[in-house]
């Protein structure tokens, strides 16, 4: 309707205006099987082969229904938002919903998405990764089915690096000498103020052996949490640190690397595809080696999309289908061969041609094992962003009087109390 | 006769009430509710309890500081420039319809892609702006970035307000004025200003209301970070990304509050 409304205004007479509707209402039928088909709406972030994957089980469906893809933004606080407007509104326009890892306990909480159960949650375990299958858990409920995971790696130039640096300690020594030798010194890290903020966080607190929340989801926030404080302050102030820290997101961090500035990042395995891509010259001493620790090995962050399936779908016995055909072993290696998303079926490391794709794919599964999930709670989104302002700009860190502060505020936060920054 | 024109009035009245009257309405009463959309279950009447925990938070009175700050020095900045701009567009002889396109270009372009041309811009490495300096970090260098991104896209309607008010004044009383010994600093003072207050006042009372609202610069530029959050801002935070609807509506009502207490006070000092 909004269609018509608004573009009313401009074309007065009714001919014009029914050709225009008809545009639009013919435009999104293009390739469908048969009209008047059930269609399931995805709703996903954008992904350059998800319509490949889409139409492959829209075509496994035998024309019962056929898979819309609705690309949501690109960041994953805009893909967040549409998703929650739409749900707080019951919207029935949705069936499947791409989530990321972080948001099943938000979501299960409200009431917006349905529980897995019966053979569809047999079906969505079988052969999944432990770690991915816990980020769709809530109060031992399943309420998606894992799709795509991953995991930050440490990514160095082993023309400037001959050993990779283990900890964060080792990085900023590192850092220390490459500049003091006039070579591109700096070791990049996500230190904006966004979720990538939380990410790093979460994953030196797990590092250091702690955690910000107790598995109840009460605070924990207890010593650890002081030591990685300390560590991403002294990181923050060292060589090490770009001048840009406090604006670094992901890509921002690929592209200081790519571009030179950077020795080394830490960062998700799409790096290594875009450096064969627009680097080709640097890929061959591009390498990769685990998340760094504080003293011993370091808790990588972890990442990934969940397929859940929403409380207004209309069609959910249709929805649960597709969606597991959209994370089947197939769409999965699509998923990871051509847009370089790691699988949550542990089989599909193994398929053919992912050892081209993925050289990396060992030291993937490896970080897994011990990968550091961020705080499963309804009130992630808080969580997320008292950290992101408590903790910015890192430079700015004084471990004790912050971590008083983030007690503070996340305790507010967990009690939906206070006010976001 | 009378109650005739109440009823041709009445649809109009109906349509507005409900499209304005009735969400300002429902912000009223949700303000006065814990309502959490995470939690369902635990919605409640609540009192002022919200206000007092917004107006406690530092949060809320760094956005409001910064708010203020924007707004008043890019009003004031869009003012000076504006009428130089206004004078330029009045005086010229040659190209005048040339003159006046050029000058509302950054008015008409769409503000999130100006915004993005000035955050990559400021983007170190990349930007032209800016060297290896990352002024989008911190907050000083932040804010002036926006207020010179709100100044750059808002100062062509300010010079297009004066411009109408320029033209109210009579070219006799310069010619006079002129005749009688001042200079141009002079007619400029104590002719064209004096005569133009009422289009100054307008001028002003728009671009204050706007600016206190001022949202998508700071949501591309720096995303609330770096202390950085303007009311509207931080009511977005709390209402979209947080889903509370009780602070976040609060807030709301605050904004509210703030920018017609701003009207009124323009409201009280125009002419009548």
């Amino acid at each position: 309707m909004w269609v018509i409304s608004g573009f009313g205004g401009y074309f007065p007479d009714m001919k014009s205006q029914s050709v225009i509707i008809g545009l639009l209402m013919v435009a999104p039928a293009c390739g469908s099987p048969a009209p008047g088909t059930l269609e399931i709406n995805l709703f996903n972030a954008p992904q350059q082969h998800l319509r490949d994957i889409a139409d492959r089980c829209t075509k496994r469906a035998g024309g019962r229904y056929r898979i819309v893809v609705n690309l949501l933004p690109r960041d994953a606080n805009g893909q967040r938002e549409q998703l929650v407007r739409r749900l707080a509104a019951a919207d029935t326009g949705l069936d499947v919903l791409g989530l990321d890892v972080t948001w099943t306990a938000e979501l299960a909480e409200a009431g917006w998405i349905r529980e897995w159960t019966g053979a569809d949650a047999d079906r969505a375990r079988a052969g999944t990764l432990v770690k991915p299958l816990e980020t769709a858990t809530w109060r031992g409920r399943l309420y998606a089915a894992p799709y795509t995971t991953n995991v930050q790696l440490l990514w160095y130039r082993s023309d400037l690096l001959a050993t990779p640096p283990a900890t964060w300690e080792q990085m900023m020594s590192a850092a220390r000498r490459l500049a003091a030798e006039r070579k591109p010194a700096y070791g990049e890290v996500t230190g904006a103020q966004y979720e990538g903020m939380m990410v790093w966080f979460n994953s030196l607190v797990a590092s250091a052996g702690g955690a910000i929340l107790t598995p109840a989801g009460g605070l924990s926030l207890g010593p650890p949490a002081l030591r990685a404080l300390q560590v991403m302050w002294a990181y923050a102030t060292s060589p090490a640190a770009d001048p840009a820290l406090p604006n670094t997101r992901e890509d921002d961090a690929r592209l200081a690397v790519e571009a030179g500035r950077a020795a080394f990042e830490v960062n998700w395995p799409y790096v290594y595809a875009s450096m064969a891509a627009n680097r080709p010259e640097m890929l061959p001493y591009f390498r990769w080696a685990p998340y760094p620790g504080i003293t011993g090995p370091g808790r990588s962050p972890l990442g990934g999309v969940n397929f859940a399936i929403s409380r207004y779908s209309k069609h959910p016995r249709e929805a649960y289908e597709a969606a597991l055909c959209l994370r089947d072993p197939e769409s999965q290696k699509i998923a990871a061969t051509r847009d370089g998303l790691p699988p949550t079926l542990q089989a599909v490391y193994s398929a053919p041609g992912m050892a081209k794709v993925y050289p990396m794919r060992q030291a993937i599964l490896d970080a897994l094992e011990t990968a550091a999930p961020r705080p499963a709670t309804p009130v992630y989104q808080n969580l997320s962003t008292v950290v992101g302002a408590v903790l910015s700009p890192p430079a700015d860190i004084n471990p004790p009087k912050t971590l008083a502060t983030l007690r503070r505020q996340i305790g507010d936060a967990l009690r939906s109390r206070g006010v976001l920054p | 006769m009378n109650r005739l024109a109440l009823w041709l009035c009445a649809p109009a009245t109906v349509v507005m009430l409900a499209v304005t009257g009735w969400p300002i309405l429902y912000s009223v009463l949700l303000s006065l509710r814990r309502a959490d959309l995470r939690f369902p279950q635990d919605q409640e009447w609540i009192g002022l309890a919200n206000y007092a925990t917004v107006l406690s938070s530092p949060y809320w009175w760094t956005a409001f500081t910064v708010t203020l700050l924007i707004t008043v020095v890019s009003v004031t900045i869009e003012l000076v420039l504006g009428m130089a701009v206004a004078l330029v567009m009045y005086r010229t002889v040659t190209g005048r319809g040339m003159v006046r396109t050029l000058v509302l270009i950054p008015y008409g372009i769409v503000t999130v892609a100006a915004a993005y041309g000035w955050k990559y811009a400021f983007t170190p490495g990349t930007g032209w702006l800016t060297g290896h300096a990352a002024p989008l970090t911190d907050p000083a260098g932040a804010i002036a970035i926006i207020i010179l991104a709100e100044v750059w896209k808002t100062t062509p309607f300010m010079a297009l307000l004066l411009l109408t008010g320029l033209a109210l004044v009579p070219e006799e009383l310069l010619r006079a004025a002129s005749v009688d010994g001042a200079t141009r600093w002079e007619r400029f003072t104590r002719v064209t200003l004096p005569l133009m207050r009422p289009a100054i006042l307008v001028a002003l009372l728009f671009r204050t209301l706007d600016a206190f609202r001022i949202f998508d610069n700071i949501y591309v530029l720096t995303g609330g970070a770096q202390r950085t959050s303007s009311v509207s801002i931080i009511a977005y935070h709390n209402l979209i990304g947080g889903l509370n609807l009780g602070i976040g509506s609060t807030m709301s009502v605050l904004i509210l509050v703030s920018v017609a207490l701003l009207a009124a006070l323009y409201v009280r000092v125009l002419p009548r």
